[in-house]
């Protein structure tokens, strides 16, 4: 066994999710895409994507977490998410109203239809993904600092 | 592009300004104060535009997407609104000016400008929306950006009044939603005017005076009327001073009190139970504010206790519901934000030079520190009602009014409290500034050419309004735009006609 795998929970645990965390990450990213078509969207696609990162974080510690995802880049997503969504209201905007929906809709209940809902969807999905992420980890850190002074 | 485009920018731009600073800000280290200052005074430009407009359409609306009212988001720019955009982005503007010098001693300006402006863009949401259910969006988002800056210090006690202030403002809060899920019940619509519509159809019934019960709970915990004020003076001396300023300057007026004017006017209609309950809810804070506040040594404390006893001048003449009354509200609504903005601003000073709030430990300050003196001396007589300042006008056109309108113990008790008020404010001025000056403080310096700048351009306003507001007083007041702020709300219900007719 390697190093990183000494931290972190039991075998059982590991190997649990080992094979479950894609799928997660995955019905994450299927809930986000298929925002406007079935139930959920942009907030319950983010908290499935952030939930993937916080299980592996819970199983395998903190290291390998942040290997796959730092708090940095956590950061980076997060604003981007923000503006993403702000960009798309203002390109909404330069068309004629504050939010609105400039492409073209589609045919209803296709994976490509629906005009901006996708995209804000998206940028919603960053936005709380790696909020939601950022905010474990803040909680996790603080606990640990307090922890270490004693 | 439409008459109405400038509308959603008050609250895009604060918003992109949150982002990108965030976003950037952290790399760059002058970006944050560059961004902050040009954000904030393009949206003051914007501010004074949207007067400008309303003088020449009359009222303008936005339909959020293309969607229309009521069953879209609407936005309304009405006298109120231009009158509420100008007192928040003016005072914003200049506590921008201010953070440039005062937040250098906090490791993360970036973190404060993306709070700031966050809030920022709350505050012109609450008052430039149509809808109800998007202003309780609006409301939360500043609210939970101003939970996070009283924290800012993260000093214990600091950490404290957020928390208290974060769990009050929660309850605060629900009350409002709970408020908002009723009316939405009994009208099955959110659009504020065609709620007013419904109302005034159906009649007022018990619903409706629950719904007003929660919402002056709601509302009034934002403002911080006198039962519901406990979190204020933890809140507001713990911040930074120019989050200080800005909570009391104008987060209490945007949240609390307009949202009050805004829902007991326009959309419910005010009758006279609810105008004798805000009176004397006023009152109160006036008197037990006033009182609790001459007994305070923390400068920042009394300041913020002073707020209190401030806005029930305010609450009382908007509470009086004559059109006098109201113009009076009004207009010390605006004084308010910048005298007490300017007030805070200046124990922001006198901390950043000698580190200090009690006031028993300053003395002499005026030798070593001429221009915040000055600036104290104008914002103090201001509040007290001195003339010229533009605090006289306003609390002499609140009491006339009481008076006309046959309220005499509210217009003898509004006088009372000024006297209090002169009595706390001359505390100040003789424990800070006057008096010989201590050796300790021998060597302090006068703070830096930003915090001057920003503190003169709001002692200049005080003044400049006193004398303008002097020579209308003499002459009459029709044109003004406060004038025009105070007839939306005599409008009164028909608001919802007004409005829906714009629509269509």
């Amino acid at each position: 066994m390697s190093k990183e795998h000494e931290k972190g929970m039991s075998l059982i645990v590991k190997t649990i999710t080992r094979l479950t965390v894609g799928l997660i990450l995955l019905y994450g990213i299927y809930i986000v895409f298929h925002g406007h078509v079935s139930p959920g969207g942009g907030f319950a696609g983010g908290v499935i994507i952030a939930l993937s990162f916080i299980h592996l974080m819970l199983a395998y510690g903190r290291e390998v977490a942040f290997r796959k995802l730092s708090k940095a880049t956590a950061s980076v997503f997060e604003n981007l998410g923000a503006i993403l969504f702000l960009i798309i209201a203002l390109l909404g905007f330069a068309g004629g109203y504050f939010f609105l929906n400039f492409i073209s809709k589609g045919e209803p209940f296709r994976l490509f239809s629906a005009g901006i809902i996708p995209l804000c969807n998206i940028a919603i999905s960053l936005k709380v993904g790696a909020g939601l992420f950022a905010i474990f980890v803040a909680l996790v850190l603080l606990r640990l600092d307090g922890e270490s002074k004693k | 592009m439409m008459k109405g485009s400038i509308i959603p920018l008050f609250v895009a731009i604060p918003l992109a300004g949150a982002f990108l600073t965030s976003f950037i800000g952290k790399k760059i280290e002058k970006l944050p104060d560059g961004l902050g200052l040009f954000t904030s005074f393009i949206l003051f430009v914007l501010s004074l535009s949207a007067v400008r407009l309303y003088n020449i359409h009359g009222i303008l609306t936005y339909s959020v997407g293309g969607w229309r009212p009521p069953v879209g988001i609407g936005m309304v720019l009405d006298g109120l609104t231009a009158f509420m955009l100008v007192t928040v982005n003016f005072v914003a503007f200049c506590i921008v000016i201010y953070s440039i010098n005062y937040m250098k001693k906090f490791t993360s300006k970036w973190k404060f400008y993306t709070l700031f402006f966050l809030m920022l863009a709350g505050m012109n949401g609450v008052i430039i929306t149509g809808d109800i259910f998007n202003l309780f969006v609006f409301l939360e988002i500043a609210s939970v950006a101003s939970y996070a800056l009283v924290a800012f210090g993260t000093e214990r006690h600091e950490l404290e009044a957020a928390f208290k202030y974060a769990v009050m403002g929660t309850v605060g809060s629900l009350f409002i939603l709970l408020g908002i899920a009723f009316l939405y019940g009994y009208t099955s619509t959110l659009n504020m005017a065609d709620m007013g519509n419904i109302l005034a159809t159906n009649g007022i019934n018990n619903i409706v005076l629950m719904v007003s019960v929660l919402f002056l709970m709601g509302f009034g915990l934002k403002a911080a009327l006198v039962p519901f004020h406990a979190w204020l003076p933890d809140a507001h001396p713990s911040a930074p001073a120019p989050i200080s300023a800005m909570l009391s300057g104008v987060l209490i007026k945007s949240l609390g009190i307009y949202a009050i004017c805004r829902i007991f006017y326009n959309v419910i209609g005010i009758n006279p139970v609810m105008s004798s309950m805000l009176m004397f809810l006023g009152t109160l804070s006036m008197v037990i504010g006033g009182l609790l506040a001459l007994r305070q040594w923390d400068l920042k404390r009394l300041l913020a206790y002073s707020s209190i006893s401030q806005v029930g001048y305010i609450i009382l003449g908007i509470g009086l519901g004559t059109p006098l009354g109201i113009l009076g509200g009004l207009f010390h609504l605006f004084n308010h934000s910048v005298f007490k903005s300017l007030l805070f601003l200046n124990s922001g000073a006198i901390e950043y030079s000698t580190g200090t709030r009690d006031l028993r430990e300053m003395g002499g300050l005026a030798q070593r520190m001429p221009v915040t003196s000055t600036t104290g001396f104008v914002g103090a007589m201001s509040i007290a009602g001195i003339p010229p300042f533009s605090g006289f006008w306003s609390k002499l056109i609140i009491i006339i009014a009481a008076v006309q309108a046959g309220r005499y113990g509210y217009a003898f008790l509004a006088v009372l409290v000024t006297i209090l008020t002169l009595a706390m404010y001359m505390k100040v001025i003789k424990y800070a500034f006057l008096g010989n000056l201590q050796e300790k403080w021998n060597k302090v310096k006068e703070i830096p050419f930003f915090m001057k700048l920003s503190m003169g351009i709001l002692a200049f306003v005080c003044l400049v309004v006193g004398l303008v507001a002097g020579m209308a007083f003499l002459t009459g007041m029709d044109q003004t735009f406060i004038h025009r702020a105070s007839e939306t709300l005599l409008e009164g219900t028909r608001y919802a006609g007004i409005v829906l007719k714009e629509i269509k």
